[in-house]
């Protein structure tokens, strides 16, 4: 029984990529063949997913609209100048064309007393009011529309004032306090809605994790034996992994088709909305970046909670 | 090729399953583990297999140290010992060419290879016919048949056996014990753990008591 202290010998280990990459791709389709194999629960667990993940996406979309069109009020935002009533149109006009040779300034229209007359009269109804007046009450207006470089609520504001200082302008009125608040809305609602994806971000590493644990349970007798015979925990994790990856990527489909949907409904009645403020306005289908965030962060989502599942519980598993 | 020195095993119950083993088993060599229940036969086998780790003492198989052995190479070091239990531990729900070729699926073998070591192996225990058939179909000698399939598909230079027929007949009892003694002729360092000290006396292989968790008795090495 003499001590030999020879070198331990090394275990053989297969590192051919191309058979590992085989493994893989058996493992892939033989995982979505158990899930088909089982419609019913699997197209359900899917649906919740799916769901969980079409809130938040679709809301994010909704918000990610409402802000565009915010955004670009406040890009077109414009000041209007209200001239002192005094002024002649031919003094007006020279006033426009002074305003509109600063820097700061891409356009400055002239409404004058008379067409600010006739716009009231079209608009308000009260044409027959007015022909009583004896003189036209109404102020010429110098609408100006800042340039790109100043089109910023700050930039507004700052040429808002500035132009006031002129003597020939009663009033300079830059309209953007609904802008922002508006705009503080949906900031607020965004940071809701991240937080209600987070949760149900969570909600869905749960289910998928629950899943993948009740059929680690089923296939608590195999797993023991594919221990005994020695299969490593790599091998032994691949079939749960790519479970939870379908899982994903099911869900993935199924909240995108469900957002689609939602969009498709919304799209009449917020042409209609927006009929109704002389604007045009087009709902965005899924952006490339949503589309991408569901398509991508749907799978990671269901590859991650099955690792959790399989982390937890196949250890548990011993064989005797 | 097997080699225990001063192995004690204590489990987290207070349990002591082996209290101070030594035993060398040469390569190729055969031997039967004898000895009442709870003598320690199923600790030491499941220490070789590392079922369970030793908690005194040093096991050594095919030139490893298994206390040294990192938990990530315990796969490929049961990858060489081929093990054969009393249930006979088959998937119900595959075939018997399925269960046989797990060892070879989990090596990541190639289809026509493992297609080609399977039928040799189920050739080798009379069960070619029934590789499509489930194992419930099968009867308890078969059933145990189809279990040494599997042990010894991948050819691991040591099988190990618990109570392989237990519940078996003194005739299949006979033809089990049969094939392990062809498959130990090809080279197979063979343990086989049983309480059927009649059959196992008539076969005159080394026969290694157990008792208490101790060795009581040892034929030695017979050729």
């Amino acid at each position: 029984m003499a001590r030999r202290e020879a070198k331990t010998p090394k275990f053989q280990r297969n590192r051919n990529p191309l058979t590992w990459l085989m493994r893989h791709a058996q493992n892939a389709v033989a995982a979505l063949g158990r899930l088909t194999r089982n419609p019913l629960s699997t197209s359900m667990t899917a649906a919740v997913i799916g769901i969980a993940i079409a809130l938040p996406s679709g809301l994010h979309l909704l918000i990610d609209n409402v802000r565009t069109l915010s955004g670009s009020w406040e890009g077109a935002s414009s000041i209007s100048l209200f001239l002192d009533q005094k002024l002649s149109d031919q003094q007006a006009e020279q006033i426009r064309h002074t305003i509109s040779l600063r820097k700061d300034v891409a356009e400055a229209t002239l409404i004058t007393k008379q067409g600010a007359m006739e716009e009231f009269r079209r608009l308000s109804g009260f044409g027959e009011a007015l022909d009583l007046l004896d003189r036209n009450p109404l102020p010429a207006v110098v609408l100006v529309v800042p340039g790109a470089a100043y089109s910023s609520a700050e930039a507004t504001g700052l040429l808002a004032r500035q132009l006031e200082s002129y003597r020939e302008i009663e009033i300079a009125q830059v309209d953007l306090q609904w802008v922002r608040r508006l705009d503080a809305i949906t900031r607020t609602l965004e940071r809701g809605v991240g937080v209600l994806a987070a949760l149900l971000a969570a909600a869905v590493l749960l289910i998928i994790g629950n899943t993948i644990r009740l059929e680690i349970q089923n296939r608590h007798a195999e797993i023991e034996i594919v221990k005994l015979v020695g299969g490593t925990d790599a091998f032994i994790r691949r079939p749960f992994l790519y479970e939870g990856f379908w899982y994903g990527l099911i869900g993935a489909g199924i909240a995108i088709v469900l957002v689609l949907t939602a969009l498709y409904l919304m799209q009449g009645p917020v042409e209609r909305l927006a009929g109704l403020y002389e604007s045009r306005f087009d709902l965005t289908l899924l952006t490339s970046g949503t589309f991408a965030g569901i398509l991508f962060g749907s799978p990671l989502l269901g590859l991650a909670g099955a690792w959790l599942a399989v982390g937890r519980h196949l250890k548990k598993i011993v064989p005797e | 090729m097997i080699r225990f020195d001063n192995v004690a095993k204590r489990y987290p119950t207070g349990r002591e399953g082996l209290s101070g083993v030594n035993l060398h088993l040469e390569a190729g060599e055969m031997a039967f583990l004898t000895g009442h229940s709870g003598a320690g036969k199923s600790t030491l086998l499941k220490l070789i297999g590392l079922l369970e780790r030793a908690t005194r003492g040093q096991v050594w198989v095919n030139e490893r140290n298994l206390n040294k052995l990192r938990q990530r190479d315990v796969p490929y070091h049961r990858r060489e010992v081929g093990m054969i239990f009393q249930d006979h531990r088959l998937l119900h729900d595959r075939t018997v060419f399925d269960n046989v070729a797990m060892p070879l699926v989990v090596a990541g073998m190639g289809h026509a290879e493992i297609t080609r070591r399977v039928r040799a192996a189920l050739d080798k225990v009379s069960l070619l016919n029934k590789e499509k058939s489930l194992p419930v179909s099968l009867s308890g000698g078969e059933q145990q048949r189809v279990g040494i399939a599997r042990a010894l598909v991948s050819k691991p230079p040591v099988l190990l056996a618990d109570e392989p027929t237990g519940n078996l007949d003194p005739e299949l009892s006979r033809e089990i014990m049969e094939l392990f003694l062809q498959f130990n002729q090809v080279g197979v360092t063979t343990l086989i753990a049983t309480h059927d000290v009649d059959l196992v006396r008539s076969l005159g292989k080394r026969v290694i008591n157990l008792r208490e968790g101790l060795v009581e008795s040892d034929t030695g090495a017979i050729n």
